[in-house]
């Protein structure tokens, strides 16, 4: 077996063993509460803010569970990130799989396709958010979260999303540097 | 299906969003209004395929088992009714709040009884899209129990 093969492998134990919850209650909480953001805030570019800013939250801590179950060691490079991120990520979490496409070595960025996007069933978007809302920003913050938590400061963006017609959810990931973690004064 | 930690976050930063950036009033009106939709919203699914309910307590009924059981995986333990309209569902280990915990045992309870409103909406909202319109309110008991009432109007 390849490394990929091992990583899916990987991701279908950990969901496997994983304490579920039904996923629609997941999925229609989080339109609940894209829906009260859109009524709260000025602008869709802050609803994408708030959005991203709470995966931003999830991601913190999410990156714990993540490592606590994956048992996998520091990655080497980014692309094996990528990997990581969406054969075991995307799988133990959300239980669908997702693949990595347009690998850019000198950018240093990749994207993430999803067939199933968990958060978009049932939801159809007005024709006037179409344009400026990225209804899966959350997505983007968790990714960024959990990242960071490992010394990746990376940013993210919606590429795609089947809510304004695309075929798949397309999530850029590009990063920006790698962390030294600094020890704080005292410290030992 | 997803991770059940992915939700408990969530439910975490829908909670924290409401109380930081309004009155606590305010929170918990708007949060038990979110519970509402989503709440009428999972009743409709569920019920889908079901043979109407013909009386009111078969619907409580419902909510205490198959409901709860999608939504906690759990039964409610006690249910109790006064026979004027009024039922108490005890759940004695109320899984949103189990895994909450805060210097004292009363900061604790003070902070569960935020992440308590949200369910009562969607009590409330689940009831109302079978015709029962209601009021709900929750308790924090013993925790991490807690007990919903629902009052018919």
């Amino acid at each position: 077996m390849n490394r990929n093969q091992n990583l899916q492998k990987l991701g279908e134990q950990a969901y496997n063993k994983i304490e579920k919850i039904n996923g629609e209650l997941f999925t229609l909480t989080y339109g609940a509460i894209v829906c009260q953001l859109i009524k709260e805030l000025d602008s869709l570019d802050e609803v994408n803010n708030q959005l991203d800013k709470m995966g931003y939250n999830i991601g913190l801590r999410l990156i714990d569970e993540f490592l606590a179950r994956s048992n996998l060691g520091r990655c080497r490079d980014i692309k094996e990130t990528a990997e990581v991120i969406t054969k075991v990520g995307f799988k133990m979490f959300f239980g669908v799989t997702a693949n990595v496409a347009n690998f850019n070595p000198k950018k240093q960025s990749f994207l993430i396709q999803l067939e199933d996007n968990p958060l978009i069933d049932f939801v159809e978007l007005p024709p006037q958010y179409k344009d400026k809302l990225s209804y899966s920003n959350l997505l983007c913050g968790v990714i960024r979260g959990a990242l960071e938590m490992v010394q990746m400061k990376v940013v993210c963006t919606i590429k795609k999303c089947p809510l304004k017609g695309d075929e798949i959810t397309e999530i850029k990931v590009k990063l920006i540097e790698i962390l030294t973690t600094e020890i704080p004064v005292g410290d030992e | 299906d997803i991770a059940e930690t992915c939700f408990e976050y969530l439910n975490m930063e829908l909670v924290q969003y409401f109380f930081s950036t309004a009155t606590t009033e305010a929170a918990n009106y708007k949060l038990e209004k979110l519970g509402i939709r989503v709440g009428q919203k999972l009743a409709e699914r569920y019920t889908k395929d079901r043979p109407r309910f013909n009386e009111k307590i078969d619907i409580i009924k419902f909510i205490c088992k198959d409901f709860w059981i999608e939504l906690f995986k759990k039964q409610i333990d006690n249910l109790r009714t006064n026979h004027k309209g009024v039922y108490v569902l005890t759940d004695s280990k109320f899984r949103w709040i189990v895994r909450l915990s805060t210097d004292t045992n009363q900061n604790t309870k003070t902070e569960a009884e935020k992440y308590v409103v949200f369910p009562c909406g969607i009590i409330k909202g689940a009831l109302e899209s079978l015709g029962v319109q209601c009021v709900v309110k929750a308790e924090i008991g013993t925790f991490p129990a807690c007990s919903f009432t629902i009052k018919i109007s």
